[in-house]
């Protein structure tokens, strides 16, 4: 790991200055991701700045008919909040689903949120329930935040401060886990508000999570498991690895999203 | 460099560390308590794990920095009092929950706060929280025996 310089601003402000006054600056949050990563020697940030010392930026709270959860807040603490379970257990099963527990015990929504890989939950967790991305700068839709592989919309001096997700009426999600490192092979969300479907698909696309207009077009005449007739995207979208060809993760898609529907339904 | 204070197993420590110094480096290093073993160094083994504050984590997998002011325990204080085997330690023994040992630290340290969570897991439930453990002796039953009996559910004792 190359050298740095680590920063453990007690406020926001702090935080912010930093990032300003620094030649190269990362964030650090749970560092699940991060760390891993500064191993590889794949990033040379100048100073790690901590987030986890800023007050308010970790917590779980109902504000207007969405659930709020703070950047810095852990996936164990999403998927054991009762309020989490209560409102929208699908996301709860997303957090719970992260990794192993170790991971989960540092890993945070912010981090996963703004690192974008390709294979990760959140992501789909946000797009497929319309989430709302709170940064010190503005407020961004899901569809909007994801660019590409491991890129977002974020600008340099921006920092995430909380995801925002309206309560659906129903939801699911429902991933096929790499049995090794149980990054989704392909993880589909699904979301169900008044007449709106999302179907959010992680793990498959060749430029990270994306919407599949085919399913919630189907979906959105008729919510049952037998509407689904496979996805909609075309192959040369699709990524293709050692896991899995295309083809199978194409196959997949369809499948997660038939029991997500089912999941949906039961809930 | 940073300076650093926490308490580990129950005494109060300090060093100047640097920003890259990974928790389980400080432990083995500056602490000289090699009891946290390095697996991968991925975070993917879980040889490494302790508690910081109560909660099981990767100790490779986090800064020496960002344990300052937190409580860690880690193996070596898992003992009882008087330098014996705590039961939970006592049960691996006695259920063959090892053989070469390696990953033994970070599976006593991830069931001992699987069972201060939830006092009396389910196999499901022990199998699930030990998915960030690798074994590659043991094939994990009597790993999970071994829980089971320190949680005081009945199982067999592994023949002799």
């Amino acid at each position: 790991m190359y050298s740095f310089e680590y920063h453990n601003p007690a406020s926001q402000k702090e935080a912010e200055e930093l990032l300003a006054s620094t030649d190269n600056p990362s964030l650090l949050a749970g560092g699940q991701t991060l760390l891993p990563a500064l191993k590889h020697r794949l990033a040379e940030p100048s100073d790690l700045i901590d987030l986890k010392g800023i007050d308010g930026l970790s917590g779980i709270r109902e504000e207007n008919g969405a659930i709020v959860i703070g950047a810095a807040t852990t996936h164990c603490e999403v998927s054991e909040s009762e309020l989490v379970a209560k409102r929208i257990p699908a996301l709860a099963k997303l957090a719970g689903g992260i990794g192993d527990q170790q991971v989960r015990h540092r890993g945070t929504i912010g981090g996963s949120v703004a690192n974008n890989d390709p294979a990760a939950d959140y992501p789909a967790g946000c797009v497929g329930l319309g989430a709302t991305i709170r940064t010190n700068r503005r407020e961004m839709g899901a569809d909007n935040f994801f660019v590409d592989l491991f890129e977002t919309a974020l600008g340099e001096d921006e920092m995430i401060l909380a995801v925002s997700f309206p309560i659906p009426d129903q939801a699911a999600y429902i991933k096929f886990p790499n049995p090794a490192s149980r990054y989704a092979l392909v993880g589909v969300m699904l979301s169900k508000t008044g007449g709106d479907v999302r179907v959010a698909i992680t793990g498959a696309g060749s430029s990270g999570v994306f919407r599949d207009s085919h399913i919630e077009t189907a979906l959105s005449k008729d919510f049952s498991v037998d509407a689904i007739d496979g996805s909609g995207v075309d192959e040369a979208e699709i990524s293709a690895d050692i896991h899995a060809s295309a083809e199978y993760r194409k196959h997949l898609i369809g499948e997660m999203a038939r029991r997500a529907v089912e999941a949906a339904s039961g809930s | 460099m940073t300076e650093v204070k926490m308490t580990v197993n129950g005494k109060a420590v300090s060093g100047t560390v640097e920003g890259r110094t990974l928790l389980s480096q400080f432990l083995r290093e500056d602490l000289e308590m090699t009891g946290t073993h390095i697996g991968c160094d991925t975070s993917q083994c879980g040889a490494c794990v302790v508690h910081v504050d109560g909660q099981a984590v990767k100790s490779c997998a986090m800064f020496a920095a960002e344990a300052d002011g937190a409580e860690v325990t880690t193996i070596e204080g898992m003992a009882n009092a008087d330098g014996s085997l705590s039961t939970l330690q006592q049960a691996f023994q006695d259920h063959h929950g090892l053989q070469c040992g390696f990953c033994t630290p970070g599976m006593v340290m991830s069931a001992a706060a699987l069972l201060a969570e939830n006092p009396k897991p389910s196999e499901a439930e022990i199998r699930h929280y030990l998915e960030g453990n690798i074994c590659r002796c043991t094939g994990y039953h009597n790993i999970v025996k071994a829980i089971q009996a320190a949680s005081g559910q009945d199982v067999a004792i592994a023949a002799e």
